[in-house]
């Protein structure tokens, strides 16, 4: 589920209350990581919380995967839209462009602010109240391209300096102390491309940088016509260049492939260091304002990265996740934490982050109504103004008191059912603090070091909310989810007789408690079996018939000697299982007696609901006053459905008797009725002479169609599938493929919570709708690499191309394993599945001689797979389902190991020490 | 033959004499008519493509194994290897990533269901009357269950489908006339209406099948024998052409190689020359600089040039009705950029690009393809052996560069950091033709055309420039359609 270091989890018993921490709890989610349930918290400070029942110790640990804290994300960016803002300020200001904008800039004393775009570049006064427009940079009757602008910078030392970057690749400079109207100073156009960036340097007032769509960095000093150092990336085109902040000669620039690289002014000819900081274009870089080491990245990939420089490897110490491509990154200046980013596309709104609370924005500015396109704050040390240009051609000055905190708005309450049935709830703390039973949380409110230097002023303050988290385990054996899980493994859902089958999970049903669905399972062998094998069923029913009107119940060992008895006939109906045409000619013979029957009234039957019986009989009334006006006898809970449900079931008998003059019934089926006994004629017509005799199969399927929707809607969706599966054709077309599709995901998905992974795969294969059957064929692809050089193999599994040596070898017969292998993950050694599950049974030391004792872990997690008996399908489409339930030893040595290929398909096989090679 | 060529040779900045072809070609049609019988069972089936002889084609069993493999795991995928894969077997590294696009646009999860990609291809195809892709769609189409009644046109369709026959048509001939209107109306709440995940997915099946269409004209790409009227239905396109080009070298092949030697003493220095050009481009590119307003009339001159470009021949060939009835509106063709007044203001690049803009709008709406097809144009556009004909250690990325940034042109869309003269430079008349033909006008390319540029260079030097212009065009139609949804969105 996720990539999680589990070290220890949090206590938690039941019913009491423990506090979590200081922030915002988002969502719950229950996991079962390991062996007993656990909780798991989201906050948004970046970190899961987790609890878990049987131990006592606390823990948390960092998400890296994005799933939950995107979903914050998602819920905090719909909350944001619903409530907008309006607050629009005295001094939030804003005003119209010509053109969009593609940069702005600032100049040092944080008077004035150049816009620059492709249409547009202009220099704006920044007053108490408006912005006024202070000079056009734009002359000339018919603009050049040199004027079309990717990016501009102001100058901070020379307040008359201007630099831009042109979209067809010329660098110019623009000195505003020129007496004449243009103001253009110097052109440089050596770069081929477009250059994405240009940058002064903080202190030396002639040296300019630009990056460019070329791949070329260069270096122009003012003075001079030309540039004087040319830097290659030798990759793709670079994207942003930022000279460091506090090291004199160092600057960094960003490529389009993801890669960050370091160069020192003076060394032309090499990067000194570059690291791959995401996947896709790396779109702009920012260098801390204070802290020496740190840089701060932005990718196409949604992230925003905050790398620590200082150390041998560049390491990533923060990572923001956002919803939209990060286009420009800025550290907000006296703010150690904080960063602001605006996007390229489809999400509008600024946002500053604190990095060590990546999921929730510490603030939003969301004023613009198309894509930011630039971003800076107003001065180097005041962090409460922000100005921004966008597409939408406006300028605004947004002030850090009127931007929107996410946070505020975000529920900090969660609630979330365990896989058993525990119930998780997280809330405010306040919220909960009358609970009697609480005790206090070790960890406390001193998470929060003060991060702010000069004044403490609560709005500068992320929301100190705490959060207590309440686990309540069910103790009502009905709420437990035991019988979920028995059912799924004990039933039987292919593989034999229809009849049987019904059988078997009646009986599963009936050993686990639950009545009313063995019922079902029992009626729907009645109404679907195939008529020749009612003779089994026979003296069932004429037991119950016998003895009507009284209520009449029949146990369990009844329906154990009848299924015996239907095995004994197995072979009979066999043979029966041709004559399915004819059989249903017959069923549609029938037609004219369903009408009848619906007006003369028959057999009914009614039910107790199940759950609220203790006694594990059902009770069954059979209304034998044919011709009457029919009587309903509902227990106080029933349900009308299911009522429906059990309409007319012991019709099906009475095919049999109709079969033998049916016209259409060849002789050997007229033998097979012929076994039938005769008193279940005699009874049957005796006590029903109008009942009508035989009923198509397809009578039952409304009846059954609205019986399976019912258990569906309870939650039973096992059950609903398992029929599904069972009565196979019989009932698949009365169900449209969009609800059987829903009902497989649904179980598949409960399967596999429970990591009932056979069983879920058993259901994908007996599964008839596409959708289904097509997750099989996912993901099948396993990447593997030699054992002997460590490279991955490239065509077959079992022979590497580079070493020329056999890679999987077993390691108890020497032979080249070609199917399951499996190896330990201690000393990488292995071999074919049952010459090492043999192997294990006389020791417990490493077959290949190498002394290992082979992990506990993977040992017991092989006595369970003898246990299980797996059929060990060679086709490696099913490999999902038959990797199950192996150890949760800690990964170390795999020799197969699954490898980096760029074109890997997931395989997330969580805790596999097995592995095919095909 | 010898004297048509002649004939093309000695005109001189006249449109390209095709007339004269033809005549000589319908003549010897119908010699060849009188000759065999009422009508010549024509054998497509003789090599994956018309216009190159089969055994330049890489046989399946003599590749090399990374190829193989490709093949194998396309056979497995498809059930099918067709030809078009077999000709684009020359580039594996790009056939590995095409068929890894295709197969997760029409197989792997995604908003639209399978019988609606399959149509949606159809009708991408139909448009310019492939009916290569057409046939072999509707089998698939079939397949997995579509309505047969769908096919007897787009009436018989779901509205939903018949909506989308306005972008179909306007991506295909016209593409910088979408607009924000027309994804409004697509999208405008209704019973018909589609989702954006849906509209994207659309987007992206129309324009892969636009720039597919361009392909399989281009490289001639013949129907598989066993495919639905593999051999019994003619391609419209195939009106055009004489028996000789059909034969493809192996009956005719005393004619194939007079005319080659005939072509190798005439333009021996082709290549040379093209490489000189390269070189000098190269060098003297910082002495003389262009001012702005000269660049930008160069890219106007370039633009309006390109229509100046004649394609084929612009007699209305009428499509066949099996074919047409997948969409309306035959009539509707490429019209040059511009040229009836309509002022159309040029797509600058800076501003909406795949890589910043729309990748990231892909990826959003139909996880996964934004970085398929995205290392697909990059596949395309790097793509190179370093060899030009047959000299090597060549650095040919400018020429891709012209021709990538040539096709974007005809659509309008301008790269401010290009001179455009370099086009000029590099991309001579000949070329020029097929380039326009095959992009604008697929159907209308014919054999001559693909002879008669870069006479030179080896066939998978051609299959690699039709993979340019077929990636470029898809990317130019898709930015197009982005943008207008980029502004319906915001």
């Amino acid at each position: 589920m996720f990539d999680i270091d589990v070290h220890s989890l949090a206590v938690c018993l039941s019913h009491v209350v423990l506090g979590v921490s200081t922030s915002v709890c988002h969502s719950l989610l229950w996991s079962n990581l390991n062996q007993g349930p656990s909780v798991i918290i989201t906050q948004d400070s970046g970190e899961l919380g987790a609890l878990s029942s049987p131990s006592c110790t606390s823990g948390k640990w960092r998400l890296r995967g994005p799933p939950l804290l995107f979903r914050a994300m998602e819920k905090m960016s719909r909350v944001t839209t619903a409530l907008g803002s309006s607050a629009i300020s005295g001094r939030t200001m804003f005003c119209h462009l010509d053109a969009p904008a593609n940069a702005i800039s600032v100049c040092r004393d944080a008077t004035q602010v150049v816009v620059a775009g492709r249409n547009i570049f202009k220099i704006y006064g920044l007053e108490e109240e408006q912005f006024v427009e202070k000079l056009n940079l734009r002359v000339g009757r018919k603009p050049s391209l040199n004027f079309s602008c990717a990016d501009v910078m102001w100058h901070q030392m020379e307040e008359n300096l201007l630099a831009t970057a042109a979209t067809n690749g010329a660098v110019v400079t623009w000195n505003l102390g020129k007496p004449s109207r243009n103001k253009q100073d110097q052109l440089f156009t050596e770069h081929k491309r477009t250059v994405n960036k240009v940058c002064f340097h903080p202190t030396e007032v002639y040296m300019l940088l630009s990056g460019s769509q070329d791949g070329y960095m260069k270096c122009f000093d003012l003075r001079k016509k030309e540039s004087v150092s040319t830097f290659s990336g030798q990759s793709e085109s670079v994207r942003d260049v930022q000279f460091s902040m506090k090291d004199y000669f160092t600057f960094a620039a960003s490529f389009e492939n993801g890669n960050v690289q370091l160069w020192d002014i003076r060394r032309p000819d090499r990067y000194e260091r570059m690291f791959t900081a995401h996947t896709g274009p790396v779109f702009c870089c920012d260098w801390h304002p204070d802290d020496r080491g740190w840089l701060a990245t932005g990718g196409r990939d949604k992230m925003v990265k905050v790398w620590d420089m200082t150390t041998n490897r560049a390491k990533e110490i923060y990572c923001v996740q956002t919803i939209a491509s990060v286009a420009r990154v800025k550290w907000r200046p006296e703010r150690k934490w904080h960063l602001a980013t605006c996007s390229m596309m489809v999400d509008h709104n600024i946002y500053v982050w604190d990095v060590r609370r990546p999921f929730i924005p510490f603030a939003t500015f969301e004023e613009h109504k198309d894509v930011t396109t630039g971003i800076v704050w107003r001065h180097q040390h005041d962090p409460y103004f922000l100005l921004s240009g966008s597409k939408d051609s406006t300028l605004y000055q947004h002030m850090f008191k009127d931007a929107s905190r996410p946070v505020d708005r975000a529920n900090p309450e969660g609630l979330c059912f365990g896989l058993f049935g525990d119930l998780a709830f997280a809330a405010k703390e306040s919220l909960i603090s009358g609970d009697a039973n609480r005790k206090p949380y070790p960890g406390g409110d001193r998470r929060y070091p003060i991060f702010f230097f000069k004044k403490p002023d609560l709005t500068e303050q992320f929301a100190h909310v705490s959060s207590a988290l309440s686990v309540f385990e069910s103790s009502l054996e009905s709420r437990r989810m035991d019988w979920f899980v028995k059912t799924a493994r004990l039933y039987l859902l292919s593989g034999k007789p229809f009849a049987e089958l019904c059988d078997h999970n009646a009986k599963v049903a009936k050993e686990l408690n639950r009545p009313q669905v063995s019922t079902t399972w029992t009626m729907l062998r009645i109404m679907f079996s195939d008529p020749a094998n009612l003779s089994t069923p026979g003296p069932n029913h004429i037991g119950k018939l016998g003895t009507l009107p009284l209520m009449n119940s029949f146990s369990m060992k009844e329906m154990g000697t009848e299924s015996r008895l239907d095995r004994s006939k197995g072979e009979s109906r066999q043979d029966n299982i041709h004559l399915e045409p004819g059989n249903s000619l017959i069923n549609s013979n029938n037609d004219e007696n369903e009408e009848t029957e619906g007006s003369e009234g028959q057999a009914e039957y009614m039910f107790g609901d199940a759950e609220l019986d203790d006694d594990d009989l059902y009770s069954m009334e059979h209304d034998n006053q044919a011709a009457e006006e029919q009587e309903y006898t509902l227990p106080q809970e029933a349900f009308p459905l299911r009522h429906e449900i059990m309409d007319n079931p012991s019709a099906p008998e009475h095919l049999q008797q109709d079969k033998a003059d049916s016209p259409h019934a060849s002789g050997n089926e007229a033998e097979v009725t012929c076994l039938t006994p005769i008193e279940s004629f005699s009874l049957i017509s005796i006590s029903q002479p109008l009942f009508s005799p035989h009923l198509p199969v397809h009578f039952f399927c409304p009846v059954v169609r609205e019986m399976l929707s019912h258990y569906a809607e309870q939650g039973d969706v096992q059950m609903a599938v398992s029929v599904l599966i069972v009565l196979g054709d019989r009932i698949r077309k009365e169900i449209d493929d969009l609800t059987q599709e829903h009902w497989y995901m649904s179980y598949i998905d409960l399967l596999q919570r429970f990591e009932l992974w056979n069983v879920s795969n058993e259901v994908i294969k007996l599964s008839t709708c596409s959708a289904i059957t097509c997750l099989n064929q996912t993901s099948t692809t396993l990447h593997v690499n030699c054992s002997n050089c460590k490279r991955p193999m490239s065509n077959r599994g079992w022979i590497c191309d580079r070493c020329h040596q056999c890679a999987s070898v077993c390691a108890v017969c020497h032979h080249v394993v070609k199917g399951l292998f499996v190896w330990c993950q201690g000393c990488s050694h292995g071999g074919h599945l049952e010459h090492v599950m043999n192997w294990l049974k006389s020791s417990s030391h490493c077959p290949a001689g190498c002394g290992h004792l082979w992990e506990p872990a993977f040992r017991e997690s092989f006595a369970k797979l003898g246990e299980r008996s797996i059929a060990v399908e060679d086709q490696h489409q099913d490999l999902g389902g038959t990797m199950e339930e192996h150890s949760l030893s800690p990964q170390k040595g795999q020799p197969p190991t699954p490898s980096n290929h760029s074109h890997q398909q997931a395989f997330q096989l969580s805790n596999q020490n097995c592995c095919v090679v095909y | 033959m010898k004297h048509a060529t002649a004939a093309t040779e000695t005109i001189e900045n006249n449109s390209f004499t095709v007339t004269d072809l033809f005549k000589i070609c319908t003549h010897c049609e119908r010699l060849s008519k009188k000759d065999l019988g009422v009508r010549i069972p024509r054998s497509l089936g003789n090599g994956p493509s018309r216009f190159i002889p089969e055994k330049e084609i890489l046989q399946v069993s003599k590749v090399d194994p990374r190829t193989q493999s490709i093949f194998e795991d396309a056979f497995a995928a498809l059930g099918r290897l067709d030809n078009i894969s077999l000709v684009m077997g020359f580039h594996p590294q790009y056939l590995e990533s095409f068929l890894r696009t295709q197969h997760y646009l029409l197989q792997m999860d995604g908003p639209l269901s399978l019988h609606y990609r399959h149509y949606i291809g159809i009708m991408a195809a139909a448009r310019h009357q492939c009916s290569y892709l057409v046939n072999l769609h509707v089998n698939d189409f079939l397949q997995v269950g579509g309505d047969s009644k769908w096919l007897n046109g787009l009436d018989g369709a779901p509205q939903k489908l018949q909506a989308l026959g306005e972008l179909n048509k306007i991506l295909a001939h016209r593409p910088w006339l979408l607009t924000k209107a027309h994804i409004e109306h697509l999208l405008k709440a209704e019973e018909h209406s589609w989702s954006l995940a849906e509209l994207i997915h659309a987007v992206v099946l129309l324009t892969n099948y636009h720039s597919l269409a361009s392909f399989t004209f281009g490289c001639g790409i013949t129907p598989e024998i066993h495919s639905n009227g593999g051999h019994t239905f003619r391609p419209p396109s195939l009106s055009q052409y004489c028996v000789c080009d059909i034969a493809n070298g192996n009956g005719h092949g005393h004619l194939e190689e007079r005319r080659g030697n005939h072509q190798v003493s005439e333009v021996s220095g082709e290549v040379e020359v093209l490489m000189e050009r390269m070189k000098q481009l190269q060098e003297c590119r910082d002495e003389e600089e262009a001012s702005q307003e000269e660049m930008a009339t160069r890219f106007e001159r370039e633009k309006t040039e390109s229509m100046l470009v004649a394609t084929a021949e612009d007699e209305e060939c009428v499509p066949s009705r099996d074919v047409s009835r997948h969409f309306e509106d035959p009539s509707y063709g490429y019209k040059d950029f511009s040229r009836r007044g309509e002022h159309v203001p040029t797509f600058r690049v800076q501003d909406y690009s795949w890589e910043d803009h729309g990748y990231s709008l892909v990826n959003r709406l139909y996880p996964d393809v934004g970085q398929l097809l995205d290392e697909k144009f990059q596949m395309a556009y790097n793509l190179t052996y370093n060899t030009m004909a047959m000299h090597k250690d060549v650095d040919t990325s400018m020429l891709r560069r012209a021709i990538w940034n040539y096709i974007h042109c005809m659509f309008g869309i301008r790269y401010d950091d290009y001179d455009y003269g370099e086009i000029n430079q590099l991309l001579d008349r000949s070329f020029k033709v097929y380039i326009k033909t095959m992009v604008c006008s697929p159907e209308k390319t014919t054999k001559r055309m693909y002879e008669s540029f870069w006479r030179q260079f080896q066939h998978s030097e051609k299959v690699h420039v039709n993979l340019l212009l077929m990636e470029a065009r898809m990317q130019a139609e898709l930015l197009y359609a982005l943008r207008a949804i980029t502004r319906y969105m915001t």
